[in-house]
């Protein structure tokens, strides 16, 4: 078997270097009575054969992941720019204190007296997130943005419900422009979706929110910024009109990365915000997960926390549970693990440097927007925040150019590609967020790329070089219609054609 | 002002600021109304150094007591003491896995989806079941989803969940019901089984929910629950541990609909409760319904293998409100390190593992019941873990035990209230207890109830 590196042949699953009888595993001497299976499992629960793992040497495991691990963009090897996800770089600091075994090797049902180093950070943590919303108290059990958007709304619910008000109130409103997890949570909660249009200059529509608002709202979700990369300039104008009919307002911390420092989700009227710690506290991605989700939200919404939660008790900490809380939303305290790597990141930003991360995303941002105007439509000529949503539309309608394509071809030229067709409501949309960490000279290089895929494509008259891309990464474009239709999910699914 | 991880110098900012025609950073913000605007920046610290936060952390973490430095680790109830071998830490720690985004474009990731697909055949063939998700947040988050699935699949919205579901995640289907309109009724333990017979109710249910082993240790008959079930045309929940899935027959042979499970024995630090991973499978009839992502082979247009997240259109980013989840980050790192310590392990290093953990427990077992006083709480056998009843409080026990430097087990209460389990100490031994270990354990036991 070849070791193929970046190099395009396939990388075979772990199952076809498996050998009977291979073994990699090995554990403590216990010096325990050696009973069987069978002395141990009575009889009719005891499996007849074994589950059928791979039989693999450790040299053989590591060859394959290591292999597979080469096959694989990441923000350590470079620019990231998903729009929406906020790729910062992450740092190593938070692997170290990642693995800490006075922190990892806690149980979490062990008595509070065997955590208190875990509950202090919590306890400063929650404190740290509520001087960055400007909000009163917060939950830190929800495991990532969506779980956290449901928490919200369940919250949202508790809150109508105390005031006897819950059988009337039934619609939450959400912009056009939402990521889908805002609807799908909003469902999930029991509410109705109500969605509202946005306005010329990307905002919403503030005429048909107030035509939306009657006393059936529940409350209204927000990005702000908007997933367009806008901030919302009638901000003020929306939480009243939103509180005027006694809903409550919810922010989706997605989009938090502009605004550290500037301006806080409390302070534009917001009574409930999630924040994903996997962006804007740059907690790793992980290739699509763990993350964390806190929901922070206003004094009149405290009561209603998930419980248990880590709480101050004289000098020491002890774990407690509001009297009117919802109850649970993980099985333990959330993705302490994560949490613990947000709050380093915290620490080493500090408040000043929290402020100067987002001035620097927001500046990469308007710089990126405005070296690659004229190449691509700017879908709203306004000062953007820490991200930028152009479009390809021209490029599509003059040389058949799609964002698809120009996604590919910047693989060619060794970039990861920005988030493409999000926002739904921007055509041939591309998403770009360089963040703050990207160094002007990696920024510069990406506008570049950027607009050599425009102007070839222009100068040649089609879109044939960027259709043809990639062709210099592991595998080519890929038959997603082929994986639906003849769905292979397992490799015990895989069958010859 | 500066920021750690900005490379920014003042002239390129000055560069960049000149670029936009902007006279300083204060005027990418002027959207911003100036009366939102805060004044006088963050009410936080200034920022520390990186030894400075790093000798702040170990003086935190010298106010925890660990398993392993400080305790010898006899706590379960859904979160164990496994081994983790130096293996499994150095591939989890790569950073092309650890620093990646969700694979949305798969000819840059075909790392993670490939390693998703090996995670989800070795779900699927743990579980008994044809397909696996590529994870959701934990234990409690995939039982949830599964009995949405169920309630949505049958049109049923009543649930029978028994008592021996770990109250945790029994508690957050209570939590999620407030918006799904499910309704969860508990089917009591009765010698540490599910009495299924004290159901009297004509159903329809959606799903029945049964844990296998369960809370209290016990195991539980799977085919009686189908029967069950299938008296109401309901789907089969079942919580497995995948741990003793070593050892017994699957869940998925025995006529589950739906497994779920916490993966956190797979090479997943207890971690103060996380990061976990959510363990799902299901038939290959209900592919359709599966929340989250999940990982296919296709060809990529020169007929090589690839690998792609597929299904798509269920997921909240396509069908928005309608939508039956609204899962988007998962816990993929985890479920690569599962694939990973499942690799590690083999077919004869899982069934040691729960050979270890059911000689370990059997043992303990055995100790702590030849203590006066001490009493086991269930009758049914036991695997892994297991219940006893002493003289004294569980959590005046397990205080006094942390003094001789083992953590005791974990306090029955929360969801038991008012039964026969209320007040027991759940206990655990896994693989990685020795002999030595728990001697010292049952001596320290006798001593702290007399
Ligand atoms: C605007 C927005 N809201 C919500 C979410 C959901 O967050 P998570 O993936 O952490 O569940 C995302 C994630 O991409 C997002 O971009």
């Amino acid at each position: 078997m070849g070791a193929p590196l970046l190099a395009r042949d396939s990388e075979p699953t772990i199952f076809e270097f498996s050998v009977p009888g291979r073994h990699a595993a090995s554990f403590r001497t216990t010096n325990l009575p050696s009973w069987t299976a069978e002395e141990l499992v009575p009889e009719g629960f005891l499996q007849s054969d074994p589950v059928a793992l791979p039989e693999v040497s450790e040299r053989d495991l590591v060859a394959h992941f290591t292999r597979l691990t080469h096959r694989q963009y990441s923000v350590d090897l470079g620019a990231y720019p998903l729009g929406s996800c906020t790729m910062k770089y992450n740092p190593k600091a938070a692997d170290a204190g990642a693995s800490l075994p006075g922190f990892t090797q806690v149980h979490p049902a062990a008595p509070v007296n065997c955590a208190q180093g875990w509950l202090e950070l919590l306890v400063e943590l929650e404190e740290t997130l509520c001087a960055i919303t400007g909000m009163h108290a917060a939950t830190l059990q929800p495991a990532a943005g969506a779980a956290g958007e449901l928490t919200g709304l369940l919250l949202m619910h508790a809150y109508h419900d105390a005031n006897g008000e819950s059988d009337r109130r039934r619609r939450v409103i959400i912009p056009d422009s939402a990521h889908g997890t805002n609807p799908a949570s909003v469902t999930l909660s029991g509410y109705e979706v109500v969605t509202v249009g946005t306005n010329a200059r990307g905002g919403v529509d503030l005429d048909a929110l107030r035509g939306l608002l009657d006393d059936d709202v529940a409350g209204m979700m927000l990005t702000n910024p908007s997933t367009l990369g806008l901030f919302e300039e009638d901000i003020v104008e929306i939480a009243e009109a939103v509180h005027n009919v006694g809903g409550l307002l919810y922010y989706d911390g997605a989009n938090l990365n502009a605004i550290l420092g500037i301006v806080r989700p409390g302070d534009m009227g917001f009574d409930i915000v999630h924040l994903n710690v996997h962006k804007t506290f740059a907690t790793p991605h992980g290739g699509g997960g763990p993350g964390a989700g806190p929901v922070a939200v206003s004094a009149r919404l405290a009561p209603f926390l998930p419980g248990p939660r880590p709480t101050r008790d004289g000098a020491g900490y002890e774990l407690t549970t509001p009297e009117r809380s919802i109850g649970r939303v993980h099985s333990w305290h959330g993705n302490a693990v994560v949490l613990l790597r947000a709050w380093m990141y915290l620490r080493l930003n500090g408040g000043d440097g929290l402020k100067r991360a987002s001035e620097i995303a927001v500046l990469n941002a308007n710089w990126f927007n405005e070296r690659v105007r004229g190449a691509y439509d700017i879908a709203f000529d306004r000062p953007v925040m820490h991200e930028c949503v152009v479009s390809a539309k021209s490029l599509h309608d003059e040389v058949g150019l799609s964002a698809l394509d120009v996604a590919k071809r910047l693989m060619e030229l060794g970039f990861h590609p920005p988030t493409v067709y999000f926002p739904l409501i921007v055509e041939e949309a591309l998403m770009v967020e360089p963040t703050e960490t990207e160094s002007p000279q990696t920024l510069s290089a990406l506008a570049d790329a950027f607009l050599q895929v425009a102007r070839e494509s222009r100068e040649a008259g089609n879109a044939d070089e960027a259709k043809a891309a990639p062709r210099t990464t592991p595998v080519r474009r890929v038959d997603d219609v082929r994986a639906a239709r003849k769905l292979v999910v397992t490799f015990d699914q895989r069958r010859p054609d | 002002m500066s920021a750690p991880f900005v490379a920014h110098t003042d002239a390129e900012i000055a560069e960049m600021l000149a670029f936009l025609g902007l006279e300083d950073l204060d005027g990418l913000f002027k959207e911003i109304p100036e009366s939102l605007r805060l004044a006088g920046g963050l009410d936080l610290p200034p920022a520390m150094s990186e030894p400075d936060v790093a000798w702040r952390l170990d003086e935190l973490a010298s106010r925890n007591k660990p398993c392993g430095r400080d305790l010898v680790c006899f706590a379960g109830a859904g979160s164990y003491d496994h081994e983790i071998p130096a293996v499994v830490k150095a591939i989890a720690s790569r950073s092309e896995f650890v620093t990646a985004y969700t694979p949305y474009q798969p000819e840059v990731s075909q790392g993670v989806l490939q390693a998703i697909f090996e995670y989800q055949t070795m779900i699927a063939r743990l579980s008994g079941l044809e397909v696996a998700n590529g994870s959701l947040y934990d234990g409690a988050a995939a039982l949830v989803e599964a009995v949405n699935l169920a309630a949505v699949a049958t049109g049923h919205r009543r649930v029978l969940c028994s008592e021996g579901v770990n109250p945790h995640w029994r508690q957050q289907l209570k939590t999620f019901s407030r918006g799904s309109g499910n309704e969860i009724e508990t089917v009591p333990l009765s010698g540490g089984v599910t009495s299924w017979d004290e159901v009297d109710d004509e159903g329809p249910f959606g799903a029945v929910v049964v844990a296998a082993p369960n809370f209290v240790g016990c195991l539980e008959d799977i085919a009686r629950a189908r029967v069950v079930a299938d008296g109401f045309g309901a789907r089969l929940v079942v919580c497995f541990d995948p741990v003793s899935a070593g050892l017994l027959r699957s869940p998925g042979s025995l006529g589950a609909d739906l497994v779920v499970g916490e993966g956190q024995p797979f090479g997943m630090a207890m971690g103060f409760g996380g990061p976990y991973l959510g363990l799902f499978a299901c038939r290959l009839a209900d592919v359709r319904r599966l929340p989250g992502r999940i990982v296919g082979e296709t060809l990529d247009v020169e007929g090589r293998h690839a690998y792609v997240m597929t299904l798509r259109a269920r997921e909240q980013d396509i069908r928005r409100e309608r939508a039956s989840s609204n899962v988007c980050t998962n816990q993929t790192l985890m479920a690569v390190t599962a694939a990973v310590q499942l690799s590690w392990l083999g077919p004869k290093g899982l069934r040691e593992m729960a050979l270890g953990c059911a000689r370990a427990t059997r043992y303990t077992r055995e100790a702590l019941c030849s203590i006066d006083g001490v009493q086991l709480l269930t009758s049914a056998p036991v695997l892994r873990e297991f219940a006893v009843r002493t003289p004294v409080a569980p959590e005046t026990l397990v205080e006094r035990l942390v003094e001789d430097g083992y953590l005791a087990g974990v306090p029955i209460r929360e969801g038991f209230e008012g039964t026969a389990y209320d007040g027991g100490l759940l206990v655990a031994a896994t693989e990685r207890r020795t002999r030595a270990e728990i001697d010292g354990y049952a001596a320290a036991f006798e001593k702290a109830i007399r």
